[in-house]
């Protein structure tokens, strides 16, 4: 039995139309989502997924067919039909593009202010900060008296001109990331925060451009040498995950990670709490420590490829030009 | 009205040329053709080689191959080697061997000049490699962006610098060349309609080239101030600024990316008519897009920062106009689809990569348009579902299309016929190769895979190991080529002027043509694309009347 064109055509959108909207939701390249933010981008991802799959199966099922179908028969040597154009379709298939592009901008800009992209606070640029070397370290700092809103990602609609619940700045070097709780002092190489509050980071970069990647929470943004950079999210999900240099910093680039801790609540006051009472007893962490910890960790990742530990100290000169304080005693010393 | 060309029986004829002449100086724009492809292929392979070492680096998490501090080097290099000293020179190839014949012409507007934008490619690659050679490579990436270029060797970086102006410079003097050759050498009866459609894609490449590279240049030129005269353009510890490089440095490698895909379309545009016995689908329509895709291409570079410093509305804007390419983009694509449908295909190894090329460029094109929505990118960017997506636009999208290119045209340049078996292994060898070495590369980037690493999370290694694989197969895959295309030159079969059956022009002549192309100057007694149109038939017609005649039937 042979069908009809019009039927086959039928048949052939709607399966391409259930496969894509399947395949859209089911395609499980995503990592878990863990903020707030990770189900918005992922919405998007998906609808973005599905129109994909539909025109890939529509424009490589369609050469597929060709291949097959109108492949040149042995010793015929004629041509095909003249067919040079056809207004009609051109319309068509300039105004599908049209229109997809429209509406994934349109959803895309939704997904981004919700996100809070456009957060007046944290979406305009104030131009380079000089940065100064410190004397006597190698902090690079930026000079006082200067405007300081910061580029990134800020709040929500709903949340813009509140306060973040949880301030935290951070600092990117050759190559490790250095947390600091500027309410309580607290610092550290590990990222903690409480699971559905309100988190900004505070992100500088000390010495070459790096950038604070977050698969789970679908957020990143550079560490800008000159300027202030933030990013603004609520985790949801509590567990560990990894945070991770996106930017080219360098050889060790690959080795510059570490661990976003979501707690609970409770859970993120008794490490807060901990944290102060070991500070209070001088035996919190430093900046040099965690430097100093940094690089055991990267010697150790480098101990079977012939790299001496010193080489790995002698990549920054941190350690020694370090002031022993914490990092948010610095930014106040600045 | 058939082609009267005499055809030869036992050898090509022989341009009155020596082997030298392709060693020298040369103002033949045929013979800079060649040197521009042997050259670039010479340094695809080499920066093949390097992708390769890569990759079997990255078969494991730990580096134990190239190790750290070799691997950036080698990533820089391939990179960097990949685009300007193979699919840039490659386009500029094509364009000089093609351009000249297709309109008609005896050489290029500018001989000298051209020869001259040639010479400036071998000391630009040799400056690269001598940085590997004496252990000072770039290590900051193709994209050198300070104050990382700043800080990780002066001599490799000033090696990079220079050999990059090089390279642009000659890309300009092309550019040049190519523009006034397509306005001024036409023969008198074609019109710009007249044209193949690969010159329509170099008019806009070039265009792109003399509005953008210089715009490098100037940036490449401050870095080297703030590198070795202490300045602080970029330097901020000098109160620089180093997003003022990213923009410069985007305004220039964005528009690259159409700068190499561009000439690409063009040749496609012109194979599949060929091979599927019809006329290309929508001619203008295809020629404007090239246009269009120019013109929006230098205003799209920001979507390369959308998590650097770049502010929010800016984001937005760049995320529309980004989006907006798809467009003509999509123009084009549905175009060869409906050239291909209905056609009489002959699936020889030029059209196989001609449509493996659509394929390919297809995945690349959506992905383009993924990470043009700015919430999503913010998820991706420098992940290696970059990596994936612009190697399925650079790859399957130029190399596919550079392979057909060289299948189809192999014949005019040296008057034999390449071998089929062997083109169809290289086909197949290419596309499974291909797909597996990149595709498991969208997950790893989305999964959490950061690009440019020579060390990776342990969770990745499977994929990984996949995408190697893949990768030695592709290595693999350039042998049936290489062997085929050499003893093709001296053994294969004699191809006579025309053993494709085409129409345009440079088929009029004999393979490999003349010096001066043709023996008097050729009338255009057919349009570019008019397959299917009985010209046995109508030989008492003029050829206005036969156009007029396919026209009405539109
Ligand atoms: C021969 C097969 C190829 C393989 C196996 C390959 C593999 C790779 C790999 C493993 C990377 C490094 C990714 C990373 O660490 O971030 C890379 C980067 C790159 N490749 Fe390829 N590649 C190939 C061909 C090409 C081609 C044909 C082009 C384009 C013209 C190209 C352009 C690039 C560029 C521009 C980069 C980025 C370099 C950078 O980040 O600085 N590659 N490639
Ligand atoms: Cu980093
Ligand atoms: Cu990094």
């Amino acid at each position: 039995m042979k069908l009809p064109t019009s039927i086959t055509t039928l048949i052939a959108g709607i399966l391409v139309t259930l496969i894509s909207l399947w395949y859209g939701q089911h395609h499980g390249w995503m990592p878990e989502a863990a903020s707030r933010e990770a189900p918005l981008v992922d919405d998007l991802f998906n609808m973005m997924m599905t129109i994909a799959t539909a025109l890939f199966l529509l424009i490589q099922g369609a050469l597929v067919i060709a291949i097959f179908r109108f492949r040149q028969k042995p010793g015929d040597n004629t041509d095909g039909p003249p067919l040079e154009g056809d207004i009609g379709l051109e319309i068509v298939w300039t105004a599908i593009p049209v229109v997809i592009v429209m509406v994934l901008s349109i959803y895309s800009f939704e997904v981004y202010n919700e996100m809070g992209g456009l957060d007046p606070a944290a979406s305009r640029d104030p131009g380079p900060q000089k940065t100064a070397v410190v004397p006597g370290t190698a902090m690079a700092a930026t000079l006082p008296g200067q405007d300081k809103i910061a580029l990134g990602v800020g709040a929500s609609p709903k949340q813009q001109g509140n306060n973040a619940m949880v301030n935290v700045d951070v600092l990117g070097l050759q190559y490790a990331w250095i947390f600091t709780y500027p309410d309580s002092g607290v610092v550290s190489g590990e990222l903690h925060v409480p699971a559905g509050q309100d988190v900004k980071l505070n992100i500088v970069a000390q010495d070459v451009i790096h950038a604070v990647w977050i698969p789970q929470f679908r957020l990143k943004q550079d560490a800008i040498p000159g300027r202030d950079t933030q990013l603004r999210f609520k985790p949801e999900v509590t567990g560990t995950y990894p945070l991770i240099c996106a930017e080219l910093c360098g050889a060790y680039h690959g080795a510059m990670r570490t661990q976003v801790i979501v707690h609970t609540p409770d859970e993120y006051d008794e490490w807060l709490q901990s944290q102060i009472a070991a500070k209070e007893h001088g035996d919190g962490l430093t900046v040099a420590q965690i430097m100093a910890n940094n690089d055991n960790r990267l010697a150790r990742q480098t101990e079977d490829w012939n790299i001496s530990p010193e080489a790995i100290a002698a990549l920054h000169e941190m350690p020694q030009g370090m002031p022993q304080g914490t990092l948010h005693e610095m930014h106040q010393h600045l | 009205m058939t082609s009267t060309s005499v055809e030869p029986k036992t050898s090509p004829p022989e341009p009155e040329r020596h082997w030298k002449d392709f060693f020298g100086f040369s103002t033949d724009h045929k013979v800079i053709g060649i040197q521009y492809f042997v050259t670039s292929f010479f340094f695809y392979l080499l920066a093949g080689l390097m992708a390769t070492g890569m990759r079997i680096e990255l078969a494991t998490p730990d580096p134990d191959f190239l190790g750290a501090e070799n691997y950036n080097g080698v990533l820089t290099l391939h990179g960097t080697m990949m685009i300007f000293l193979w699919i840039v020179p490659t386009g500029a190839a094509f364009a000089n061997y093609l351009i000249p014949l297709m309109i008609g012409a005896k050489d290029m507007a500018f001989p000298v000049l051209n020869g001259l934008a040639f010479w400036l490619v071998p000391p630009g690659g040799v400056l690269l490699l001598t940085s590997l050679v004496i252990d000072q490579p770039p290590v900051a990436g193709w994209t050198s962006y300070p104050p990382l270029s700043l800080i990780s060797g002066e001599v490799g970086e000033m090696m990079w610098i220079l050999s990059v102006l090089l390279l642009g410079t000659s890309s300009i003097l092309g550019g040049i060349n190519f523009v006034t050759t397509i306005f001024k050498m036409r023969i008198k009866e074609m019109s710009l309609y007249d044209m193949p459609l690969f010159c329509w894609s170099m008019l806009a490449t070039s265009l792109l080239i003399l509005v953008s590279t210089p715009v490098l240049a100037g940036a490449l030129i401050l870095l080297s101030f703030d590198l070795i005269a202490g300045t602080a353009f970029f330097n901020p510890t000098g109160g620089g600024d180093p997003i003022v490089y990213q923009h410069m440095f985007w305004f220039y490698s964005h528009p690259a990316v159409y700068i190499m895909i561009l000439p690409v379309f063009g040749l496609i545009s012109d194979i599949l008519p060929v091979h599927s016995r019809k006329p290309i689908f929508g001619y203008k329509a295809i020629a404007y897009s090239s246009i269009a895709i120019a013109f929006l291409g230098n205003i799209v570079w920001a979507h390369h920062m959308f998590t650097s410093g770049t502010p929010g509305w800016l984001r937005v804007f760049f995320m529309a106009a980004t989006m907006i390419i798809a467009v003509p983009t999509g123009i084009k694509v549905f175009s060869w689809v409906a050239t291909v449908w209905g056609g009489k295909l002959r699936l020889n190894s030029a059209m196989l990569f001609a449509i493996g090329f659509v394929s390919m460029f297809l995945i690349g094109g959506l992905s383009g348009v993924m990470v043009a929505s700015v919430p999503f990118d913010i998820h991706v960017h420098d992940t290696y579902f970059i990596v994936a997506h612009f190697h399925y636009v650079l790859f399957g999208g130029s190399v596919f299309g550079i392979f057909a290119g060289i299948y189809h045209w192999f014949p005019k340049m040296v008057g034999r016929m390449m071998n089929e078996t062997w083109g169809k292994v290289h086909f197949v060898l290419t596309f499974i190769g291909f797909n597996l070495a990149f595709f498991p590369m969208h997950i790893l980037g989305l999964q959490g895979m950061p690009r440019r690493v020579v060390q990776y999370d342990p969770a990745f290694t499977t994929l990984n190991q996949v995408c190697t694989v893949g990768s030695l197969i592709l290595a693999v895959s350039t042998l049936p080529f290489l062997v085929n295309a050499a003893w093709s030159w001296f053994k294969g079969p004699i191809a006579g002027a025309n053993p494709w059956n085409a129409l345009t022009l440079e088929w009029q002549t004999s393979s490999p043509p003349i010096i001066e192309n043709f023996e008097e100057e050729p009338v255009l007694w057919s349009g570019p694309y008019d397959y299917g149109v009985d010209r046995e038939q109508d030989d008492d017609k003029s050829v206005s009347e036969l156009l007029a005649e396919v026209k009405a039937q539109m």
